[in-house]
């Protein structure tokens, strides 16, 4: 039978630089690429010790008319995108890590009635990221 | 393009991000507006413009959307009720019928296996009635049946 695993999630950010800061700062992952083209770029992050899954983060304008990039940021702005779920072995290091990087928090670590304790947060842009205690 | 700014749209996602999170204890849409930095009249026409519905109706809806988890995880209508942030058993009743198309009472004693099913947190924007902005004479656009909280069958993984 045919495997798969993911290689890239891309995620759509409204200013890169910012995203990017976010992704190493705040989650603590590693930068490992950034190719720019026609003034857009495309920056690569990964999780230490993982070769995949990577997220590709790139502006709203990159690789799409002006048009569509204009209605992307808008429902990016109204927070429309994601959920993103990531796993820790442990939460409220990465909590930590978090509020200390002074992300913005929409759920403090909470036990879930379905299962894991977790927390969420917006990255600049938007985007929901759920981090899910590890069983 | 023409419409709310950037700048406003992000405010209002934070407001909507404080609803959310904030639900069960008593807010009221001054308490929101003045998160988001403005007047209360404003901020509901502003939310309306972006999200199809007044930040009164957001609250309440999310609120619902709350007590049919508890309910489907066996919690009593009384409790549920309290426990997402609604004093009066009443108004609750008649909010819960007109978002879901039935009684608590009844939703909380049939199984629910589509939900079920889910990951909780993708059931809850699945579960998350559409919102649609009500006419001028307070009606729904659409068939108000289609604006209700729906769940499909489960297909078995063969």
């Amino acid at each position: 039978m045919t495997s798969y695993t993911l290689q890239y999630c891309p995620i759509v950010v409204d200013d890169v630089d910012s995203a990017v800061t976010f992704y190493r700062d705040a989650l603590g992952l590693e930068v490992r690429g950034d190719v720019g083209s026609d003034g857009h770029r495309w920056v690569t992050v990964g999780f230490p010790d993982l070769a995949a899954p990577e997220i590709v983060l790139s502006d709203a304008g990159a690789g799409r008319p002006e048009e569509d990039a204009e209605v992307l940021r808008r429902l990016l702005a109204k927070g429309l995108f994601g959920p993103y779920v990531l796993v820790t072995t442990d939460l409220q290091a990465a909590f930590d890590r978090v509020v200390e990087a002074d992300a913005e928090v929409i759920q403090e670590p909470k036990d879930q009635p379905w299962g894991p304790r977790d927390f969420a947060l917006r990255d600049p842009a938007g985007n929901i990221i759920r981090v899910n205690q590890a069983s | 393009m023409v419409g709310q700014t950037i700048e406003m749209l992000t405010r209002l996602r934070r407001a909507r991000d404080f609803i959310d999170r904030e639900y069960a204890r008593p807010l009221d849409v001054p308490e929101m507006a003045d998160r988001a930095c403005m007047s209360t009249a404003h901020f509901s026409r502003e939310f309306r413009a972006a999200y199809g519905e007044t930040p009164y109706a957001y609250l309440i809806t999310r609120r619902i959307e709350r007590a049919m988890a508890l309910l489907r995880a066996g919690m009593s209508v009384t409790d549920a009720c309290m426990e997402v942030g609604c004093s009066s058993l009443g108004s609750f009743s008649t909010s819960f019928t007109r978002i879901v198309g039935e009684t608590p009472t009844s939703y909380r004693s049939r199984p629910h296996p589509a939900a079920e099913a889910m990951p909780a947190c993708v059931a809850r924007i699945m579960t998350r009635p559409p919102s649609h902005p009500p006419r001028a004479d307070g009606r729904l656009l659409r068939d108000p049946d289609s604006s209700r909280i729906r769940e499909g069958a489960v297909r078995p993984v063969s």
